[in-house]
């Protein structure tokens, strides 16, 4: 079992209650996945690239990293450390200094690069996960949020979720793959660079696999109804776009809900149930193995 | 709290816990009770043995009106799984859908959903009768032992997989039929055990005659000799 929730706004107005938001829905969701939790919040893009990490030795020097990277890149770092997060900001190629880090600096984690994105996660209890990295200051435009009860790879803070392996694109996950292995391998081959043992990380990795290679997000889903074998509820995110799928006999539990103001998803209904307005929303069950996206003009 | 003594009341769960709530239903012995700001609570008025009338404003978790005896519920908005699981008699009605599972093994009583219900309707059912006003997702009606499900809309796919009895009237399209289960003709009984169930759920007006039946092909009831080598 894990919860997961995802909020994705359509109207600039609650762009300042983004994280308050997000942090209520990841609260009612506590019970499903009381092990540990992350989020993923979408702001408006940066001129350049930023990339959060993290580091489970405390130790970790964050200046003398950001130094090392700087060599590397011969482009400017700034660094700015959360706890036994970092976020790393650098005018120079994102994806490319993920791939430096991930094979120069293995004490790290790389939890996401891109413009838009920033992605925290911690183990024990949601809500103070939530506080620790500040979710209900946080503002933007959508965010995704998990809470999670391992079953398939060890309670770590690299194993929680969500997962982004590339630009701007994450995963929150609830069930179980069978085939990530095989599947890892491949994607391997194919030059994607996975950080854990989490099944999540390589359903992650797939779409972004698929996105680098033209796909649209829809496209991208489309093609891990074929890929993916497991039982699975995903909410992704882009940069401008937020999709929902299951699995094709709907293992795992999903509630949408829509108003003009925003899309909400969640595992269970009591995560939505004190967003403004819900009492217009029009409120479903997503269908097994359909696509439900949303996005905005970029 | 002198929960005993309440009668015609109501229970309001942004100002009393869930537990204050259900205990107050089971200990009380007849009369109505209206439920506010459910939330989408789970196991609400779960195991209610009297006959009390609950309506619930808003929509609910998972297992609602489970093990039913008697009481008549009322979901005025959506249901999550498992409601009205293990049903063994009354009324539990549902205006908006229903999550998977709807009516799991109920023995008896009768579950209303006026909107949609997701996969595995009536799944093990065994005895329960479940109507339905839109349509009801993949693998309904599996295992089902007996009862009936009425289902206005269309069923998805595999519908009444591996049926032991209990019988399946669909008004829409089927996606496809599971395993044993197959179309049967519509008789006189069946219109008018029909007619009655469509009554009982308040779909006065809906003719039996525009249904179709399914049921047990009644040949995975028994051990076959030809197959003992796969054992």
């Amino acid at each position: 079992m894990c919860g997961i929730v995802g909020l994705y706004l359509k109207s600039e107005a609650l762009a300042g209650d983004l994280g308050r938001l997000t942090a209520l829905m990841l609260h009612e969701m506590r019970g499903r996945g009381p092990d540990s939790a992350g989020f993923a919040v979408y702001g408006a893009p940066e001129p350049g690239a930023k990339l959060v990490l993290l580091s489970e030795r405390r130790d970790t020097d964050w200046s003398a990293l950001a130094r090392r990277l700087e060599a590397a890149h011969g482009a400017a770092v700034e660094v700015a450390p959360i706890d036994d997060h970092a976020v790393l900001r650098t005018e120079g190629d994102g994806q490319a200094a993920r791939d430096w880090l991930i094979a120069n600096a293995p004490e790290v984690t790389v939890l996401s690069v891109g413009r838009s994105i920033e992605l925290f996660k911690g183990i024990g209890d949601p809500d103070a996960v939530a506080e620790r990295f500040g979710l209900p200051a946080r503002t933007g435009t959508h965010a995704i949020a998990h809470t999670r009860m391992a079953t398939e790879s060890a309670v770590t803070t690299a194993g929680s979720h969500p997962f982004s392996t590339g630009a701007d694109t994450c995963l929150v996950h609830n069930g179980s793959l069978s085939n990530h292995n095989g599947l890892r391998r491949r994607l391997e081959a194919h030059g994607e660079r996975f950080q854990t043992e989490n099944d999540s990380e390589v359903a992650a990795g797939y779409l972004a696999w698929r996105m680098r290679g033209g796909d649209s997000l829809t496209d991208a889903v489309g093609a891990a109804l074929k890929d993916l074998d497991g039982f699975y509820t995903f909410a992704i995110g882009t940069a401008g776009g937020f999709a929902v799928v299951r699995d094709p006999i709907a293992c795992k539990p999903a509630v949408l809900a829509e108003t003009d103001d925003w899309v909400a998803m969640s595992s269970e209904f009591r995560a939505i149930a004190k967003l403004p307005g819900v009492g217009h929303a029009r409120i479903w069950e997503p269908k097994p193995a359909e696509i439900y996206s949303w996005s905005r003009a970029a | 709290m002198t929960v005993a003594t309440l009668r015609n009341s109501v229970l309001d769960l942004a100002t009393a816990s869930l537990r204050d709530v259900n205990r107050t239903l089971h200990l009380a012995e007849a009369g109505s009770f209206e439920v506010m700001h459910p939330n989408g609570a789970h196991a609400l008025a779960c195991g209610l043995d009297a006959p009390l009338d609950v309506t619930i404003r808003g929509h609910v978790g998972y297992y609602c009106g489970g093990m039913n005896k008697t009481a008549s519920i009322t979901v005025d908005g959506n249901a999550g799984t498992g409601l009205a699981e293990n049903i063994m008699s009354g009324t539990v009605r549902v205006t908006g859908d229903a999550s998977q599972s709807a009516g799991a093994s109920g023995h008896g009583g009768l579950v209303v959903i006026e909107g949609d219900a997701s996969a595995r309707c009536g799944i093990s059912m065994k005895g329960v009768d479940i109507v339905v006003g839109g349509s009801v997702g993949h693998m309904s009606a599996f295992m089902a032992q007996a009862g009936s499900l009425v289902v206005l809309g269309d069923a998805g796919d595999a519908l009444g997989d591996s049926i032991y009895e209990a019988r399946l009237y669909v008004r829409g399209t089927v996606a496809s039929l599971g395993a044993d289960c197959v179309e049967k003709p519509m008789r006189d009984e069946h219109q008018a055990e029909l007619r009655v169930l469509l009554d009982r759920a308040g779909y006065a007006s809906v003719d039996p005659a525009a249904f179709r039946r399914y049921g047990s092909a009644r040949r995975l009831y028994h051990f076959k000799v030809d197959n003992v080598g796969a054992y």
